[in-house]
């Protein structure tokens, strides 16, 4: 079994409709370790050493956030300059993370299809996600595409259903161990591979 | 040390043991249960102290002696200065207007003018001890009729100086006066002489305070001998009251002016905590002799009479106050705990009367008739008190609550908040903009007021009453934040609340460290010190002004906030390690010395590699982090 660990960070999360339908009941699920930053460090002041120890009884970290401005709120960033120490994380005896999987969960108010290169967004998802996935490689960790929910504002209660029960069965296999990280990374994002490989590995 | 000390002493400590826990339980303060306790031992009831109650009287007066010192000792020019309007004022008009009213009824008994007017000026004066003592344990001695209390107390107590130089005057001018054999020094002067010894003995006692006291404890300091400044202290006080007793002043009066040359001593706090606890239990075994001394035989003897006669000294006394309560623009539930509050007639009356008595002012049966009224309107106090806040208050006052309207449903707000000071108000109008509503306690009906009158619901009344909490909705509602002004007070009000309302949720203000350990030691954890935060924020600033960035240093203040939070917990473990259950000046030092001693091994802000790219790299080494 795969231990997870979502840090999970969403400054206005009471408000969040698309969240707590994510996040309902999933820490629940055996092996996932919901952690929320912001109810944890509202004072930005993260405490590292038990961050470290956290991670470390991890295998698979999520960054789990909204997109902002295109990139992961405050105190994620803050959370990423803080623990992953230099001598810890990465460079000189830094090899904690070595062999972890990490990848982004995320949700955003733009569509899919204004994610992309002639799109309004100019780039796509991948690409502004850019600094988490360097983030992972300079650590070794293995790095998966993202599970994302676009165009949070226009979700009916089905499709937000439908997205909630996509996310607990990817934690769900995840946890198993029931994947395989090169089938995918051949998909964009990780809910293209549950949607179009539901059994296999 | 003989048999008959150990006896009595364990006779009255066993007493004050037995009476005052049961008296403060029942809601009657301390000084109620002392004075119980005096009555029961008394040789009217028990009969386990006798004739030899005037010795221990006298030495039980000592109490007062070293609560005037302290009150001395508080009384900062400066804070005089800035209450002198009060004192003059108010104290004036209670003074002069009941003099004037019990010389005239005397007078109309058929005394003489000058004994008229002796006793008039005795029956005046109030109990500093007992009024003092019950403001502070009910926590009522910041509210405007405690202020005002403390005021005319002090005028009173200031007062009896020139009234006891004035005494021999009159007696001098008294058909019945006659030189006789006196035990003081000065007993064979002359009136005029008399007064003038007296106040040439005030004027050695200002002067040796200055040029000779304070010098004097320099040296002493010098040594650090704790126990040796402690006996200094107790020195000092006791030398005061012996002069004063050698040239016929009384020693209480000597102290106090000791002490007010003292309030500006580098000393005054060293001095303030060693007197203190001396304090304590001599006063309460003065309440306790003042009980034991109450002559019941006369009451039995003549009970209409001095029943009249005490009723008529607190309905005249009273009146007049409330006359001045009204002048110095009291509200009504103010006034009336000022004017039930300095009722009685105070110790002072005691040393006037029987002084009296040595002038031949006044016969021997009266001066036992008017002690005997003093000591029971004392006592009558605590209880006058105690019908004002169940009686009096709730029906004509300030109302516990404010009754709504038949249809509204009562609704009861999940948060309580007992004490609305400066520091409760904080928290509650923190709650108030974030559109949380608390039920508030306080007792000082001023505030009650203004509160009600600002949407706030509001109960008027001692915190620590059951029924106030059950009213206010302790039964339904989530959480009680404690923050009420008096640690004593406050800390009643958890033991209480955590007994009968064990689903509350306790968040605690706490005065200090100190204060804190003592809410740790009973197992809750939302303690709140009230200095923590609010320090650390100035120190950050601190840092700053010094060139620090402000992001470092308050990323350091965090750190040291809750490195402090956990040196806390860890102190509190350790404490009891050193069988120091009760914290006096000398253990406070010792924590913290050794706080200060882990501050220096354990530097929180040490070991923050935060954002520095590379900790091994040596700090010469140019970095683009």
């Amino acid at each position: 079994m795969n231990p997870i660990l979502i840090l999970f960070a969403h400054p206005l999360f009471e408000k969040s409709r698309v969240n707590r339908a994510l996040l309902s009941g999933v820490d629940q699920l055996p092996g996932v370790t919901l952690h929320d930053l912001y109810e944890h460090y509202p004072d930005f002041n993260v405490d590292i050493g038990k961050e470290q120890t956290l991670i470390a009884a991890h295998q698979i970290i999520i960054w789990h956030h909204p997109l902002y401005m295109y990139g992961a709120p405050a105190l994620l960033k803050q959370w990423i300059d803080l623990v992953l120490e230099f001598g810890w994380a990465h460079g000189r005896g830094g090899d904690s993370l070595k062999g972890k999987i990490a990848f982004n969960t995320l949700t955003a108010g733009g569509s899919r299809e204004v994610y992309a290169t002639p799109g309004h967004n100019r780039f796509t998802l991948r690409e502004f996600l850019a600094p988490f996935e360097q983030t992972a490689a300079l650590c070794r960790m293995m790095y998966l595409p993202p599970f994302a929910v676009h165009g949070t504002h226009l979700l009916t209660e089905a499709q937000l259903k439908h997205h909630a029960a996509l996310y607990r069965a990817l934690l769900e296999r995840l946890s198993e161990g029931s994947f395989g990280p090169e089938t995918m990374r051949r998909f964009p994002l990780l809910n293209d591979w549950l949607e179009h490989a539901p059994g296999e590995p | 040390m003989n048999g008959t000390f150990l006896q009595n002493a364990l006779i009255y400590l066993g007493a004050a043991i037995l009476f005052v826990p049961i008296a403060k339980r029942l809601g009657m303060g301390s000084v109620l249960g002392y004075l119980l306790a005096g009555i029961a031992i008394g040789p009217f009831f028990l009969g386990l102290v006798g004739g030899k109650g005037e010795d221990i009287l006298h030495f039980a007066e000592f109490g007062v002696v070293m609560m005037l010192f302290l009150i001395g000792l508080e009384l900062e020019p400066s804070h005089f200065w800035r209450m002198r309007h009060l004192i003059l004022g108010a104290g004036m008009v209670q003074t002069g207007i009941t003099t004037l009213c019990f010389f005239a009824l005397f007078t109309a008994v058929g005394f003489s003018w000058q004994a008229a007017l002796a006793v008039g000026l005795a029956l005046s004066m109030s109990s500093t001890a007992i009024v003092l003592q019950t403001l502070r344990e009910k926590g009522l001695g910041r509210t405007e009729a405690g202020k005002t209390s403390f005021a005319v107390l002090l005028f009173q107590d200031i007062s009896v100086i020139p009234i006891l130089a004035a005494l021999p005057l009159l007696a001098l001018a008294s058909p019945r006066a006659a030189a006789d054999s006196q035990t003081t020094l000065l007993g064979g002067l002359p009136g005029w002489a008399q007064t003038i010894a007296l106040l040439g003995a005030v004027g050695l006692v200002i002067l040796s305070g200055r040029f000779v006291i304070v010098p004097f404890l320099r040296f002493i300091a010098r040594m650090h001998l704790r126990e040796l400044f402690t006996a200094s202290a107790l020195f000092i006080v006791m030398a005061t009251a012996y002069l004063m007793e050698l040239v016929g002043l009384s020693p209480a009066l000597g102290s106090f002016l000791a002490g007010v040359v003292l309030a500006n001593s580098e000393y005054r706090h060293e001095l303030e905590s060693d007197i203190e606890p001396f304090k304590g239990i001599l006063l309460g075994l003065f309440f306790i002799t003042v009980g034991a001394s109450i002559n019941f035989s006369l009451i039995l003897n003549r009970p209409l009479a001095i029943i009249a006669l005490v009723f008529g000294i607190i309905a005249v006394k009273s009146l007049v106050l409330l006359l001045t309560g009204k002048m110095t623009r009291l509200t009504f539930d103010q006034n009336l705990l000022f004017a039930l509050g300095l009722a009685q007639v105070g110790e002072f009356a005691f040393v006037l009367l029987s002084f009296m008595n040595q002038l031949h002012l006044l016969s021997n049966d009266w001066t036992d008739t008017l002690m005997g009224a003093t000591a029971i309107s004392m006592t009558a106090t605590p209880l006058l008190l105690l019908l004002n806040e169940r009686l009096l208050l709730p029906r004509f006052g300030t109302p516990e609550r404010v009754k709504k309207e038949a249809d509204a449903i009562d609704l009861h707000h999940p948060v309580i908040l007992a004490g609305f000071g400066p520091f409760g108000s904080t928290v509650g109008r923190f709650l108030r903009a974030n559109g949380v509503e608390a039920t508030i306690l306080d007792n000082d009906s001023d505030r009650v007021d203004l509160l009600r009158k600002m949407g706030f619901k509001v109960f008027y009344g001692d915190a620590t009453r059951i029924d106030i909490l059950k009213a206010a909705g302790a039964e339904q509602a989530k959480i009680l934040i404690a923050a009420i002004g008096s640690p004593e007070i406050n800390r009643e009000l958890v033991d209480k609340a955590r007994q009968l309302f064990p689903h509350l949720e306790i968040m605690i203000r706490a005065e200090n460290r100190f204060d804190a350990y003592e809410y740790m030691d009973s197992g809750t954890m939302d303690i709140y010190r009230e200095t923590l935060d609010t320090s650390i924020r100035m120190g950050v600033d601190v840092l700053v002004k010094l060139g620090y960035r402000r992001y470092s240093a308050s990323r350091a203040g965090q750190k040291y906030l809750k490195y402090d939070e956990a040196a806390m917990q860890k102190l509190a473990a350790h404490r009891h390690d050193q069988n120091a259950y009760i914290f006096n000046a000398r253990e406070q030092i010792q924590i913290q010395e050794q706080l200060l001693t882990n501050d220096r091994e354990a530097n929180p802000s040490l070991n923050d590699h935060a954002w520095d790219g590379d900790p091994f790299a040596k700090p010469s080494e140019d970095r683009s982090s």
